[in-house]
């Protein structure tokens, strides 16, 4: 297929909206009380956002999200995606980069003493709210089921958007590197749901 | 004296009538017409199973059982011809967990393709895709959107004197590098060639369906229904009446019917999840067929003349 720019999205997709759904439901079917932790572990995301808290708190989202980042890389791309979509491994391999940049992010960076722009941070605690809050709502509200629901920590993009909305919400020095994966990942599943035709769209 | 309507009574009573009255409706399902291979004179069904999206559903155990479902259905109702690729996610390896189930039947004619842009690794996927259908060895195999088809022809050539498969073949879907096609088509000693042609995906009438037959080609069909977007459109609208002329039932059958009712094609390939829609399309090619006038009445009816 040297003419990739010829094809639609549409005619990309290698699996049916059913399949994808089935997913998520046999994900947590399989790791459960996992996806219980997984839902307390948002909630504190969120609280620990709300509340700032300053370095130590914004390191300490910064290692759960590289946890996190590792975690779904492994668990959910290499094992569960990668066998109906060949693209997944090569998802894993960024979101396992992702996970170290962020664990080195925790490690090394600096914070400014400066609090973050209102705006920002009110957008960046909405991104959280919506991935750990909203999210897991979205297959029990289309008629899904609980079992099918996509949480923080388990599945990618109540992940990557929560991440992008933790970024926003800490003042870190130097922190645009961290930015482009979670951003290019919530580009990609967009165009993946948008090609099913998912109501989520 | 008391009437003897016992159950067993009943029930025997029940058996004869359905054994007497109804038998001469509900007739033995018909096995679907056959086409020949013009470079060995073997026949296949008209309808073969595509497994595109339908059967890429990994691991879930649920859906892969289901799938299973739809090869029986499809080997009961006389099919044979499934086709897949290395680049369908789990397709192959759900088609080998289905042909496992089901014993491996014998009708199968199992075609597949190779798509890797290195021609050195051509060998090593199939045989992971022979694996994966846990067959001995393909009856087709064929080069997948011409990628790489340079390098991979030549294999293929080479293991089909080595008996390691029996038909070669070329791909392209979406009506996509016709030319090429056409170029290798007239060159290349191929088996078999796979298109895109469908109700209002017509272009390969034109010189690619022709050139085929007078090479002697045999020609599968990808993508009769525009992957359900067309019986989509289609669905609007009523069937029309005169439709029962050839024993046609549905829009699936209807676009069947005019694909399969061109000379030069040998097999369509319609994917499905459904076992009542595999059962379905296996009966439009047991019925009568469209003439030429026919198909022109189809062709014009979709385009909105009719």
């Amino acid at each position: 297929m040297s003419e990739w720019w010829t094809y639609s999205l549409r005619d990309l997709l290698l699996f049916s909206q059913r399949t994808y759904i089935r997913l998520f439901e046999l994900h947590n079917q399989e790791w459960w009380p996992l996806p219980l932790f997984a839902l307390a572990l948002g909630a504190a995301l969120f609280v620990l956002a709300w509340r700032g808290g300053g370095e130590r708190a914004g390191r300490a989202l910064l290692v759960i999200l590289a946890v996190c980042w590792l975690w779904v890389a492994w668990a959910w791309h290499a094992q569960r995606y990668a066998p109906i979509n060949w693209a997944a491994g090569y998802f894993a391999w960024a979101w396992g980069v992702q996970a170290v940049l962020l664990g080195v992010a925790a490690w090394w960076c600096r914070f400014d003493a400066a609090p973050v722009a209102a705006l920002r941070r009110g957008f960046g605690l909405a991104l959280v709210g919506t991935a750990c809050v909203i999210y897991p709502l979205l297959a029990p509200l289309l008629g899904r089921g609980w079992i099918s629901a996509e949480l923080f920590g388990m599945a990618p993009d109540p992940t990557a958007l929560a991440t992008l909305g933790v970024l926003l919400t800490i003042k870190l020095r130097h922190s645009g590197w961290l930015f482009p994966i979670p951003a290019a990942w919530c580009l990609i599943s967009g165009a993946t749901l948008w090609a099913m035709e998912a109501p989520e769209f | 004296m008391k009437p003897n309507f016992t159950r067993r009574r009943l029930l025997g009573a029940l058996a004869t009538a359905s054994l007497l009255g109804p038998a001469a409706a509900i007739a033995q399902p018909t096995r679907p017409a056959t086409r020949a291979i013009p470079t060995s004179g073997e026949t296949i069904p008209l309808v073969g199973l595509g497994s595109w999206i339908t059967f890429n559903v990994g691991n879930d155990r649920a859906a892969r059982d289901a799938s299973t479902d739809v090869m029986r259905a499809f080997f009961q109702a006389g099919g044979r011809l499934i086709d897949s690729s290395p680049m369908y996610g789990s397709a192959q390896e759900v088609i080998g967990y289905g042909l496992a189930k089901l014993g491996r039947p014998a009708g199968l004619f199992a075609a597949d393709k190779v798509w890797i842009g290195d021609g050195a690794e051509g060998r090593a996927q199939m045989e992971t895709s022979r694996r994966l259908w846990g067959i001995p060895r393909f009856d087709l195999m064929q080069v997948h959107n011409l990628l790489a088809w340079e390098d991979h022809l030549p294999t293929l050539f080479a293991m089909k004197a080595a008996g390691q498969l029996r038909y070669v073949g070329i791909t392209t879907s979406h009506g996509r590098r016709h030319g090429d096609l056409e170029r290798i088509m007239a060159s290349q000693p191929i088996d078999f060639v796979q298109l895109t042609y469908n109700l209002v995906d017509r272009e390969v009438e034109q010189r690619l369906l022709p050139l085929a037959q007078e090479r002697g080609i045999a020609v599968i069909v990808n993508r009769p229904f525009q992957q359900g977007a067309l019986l989509d459109r289609l669905a609007r609208r009523p069937l029309p009446a005169w439709a029962a002329e050839i024993d046609c039932t549905s829009w699936a059958q209807f676009a069947l019917m005019f694909i399969i009712s061109h000379p030069a094609v040998t097999c369509a390939i319609p994917a499905t999840t459904r076992v009542d829609h595999v059962r379905e399309n296996l009966a439009a090619a047991s019925g009568r067929l469209p003439d030429t006038a026919m198909r022109a009445r189809m062709a014009a009816f979709v385009a909105g003349r009719g």
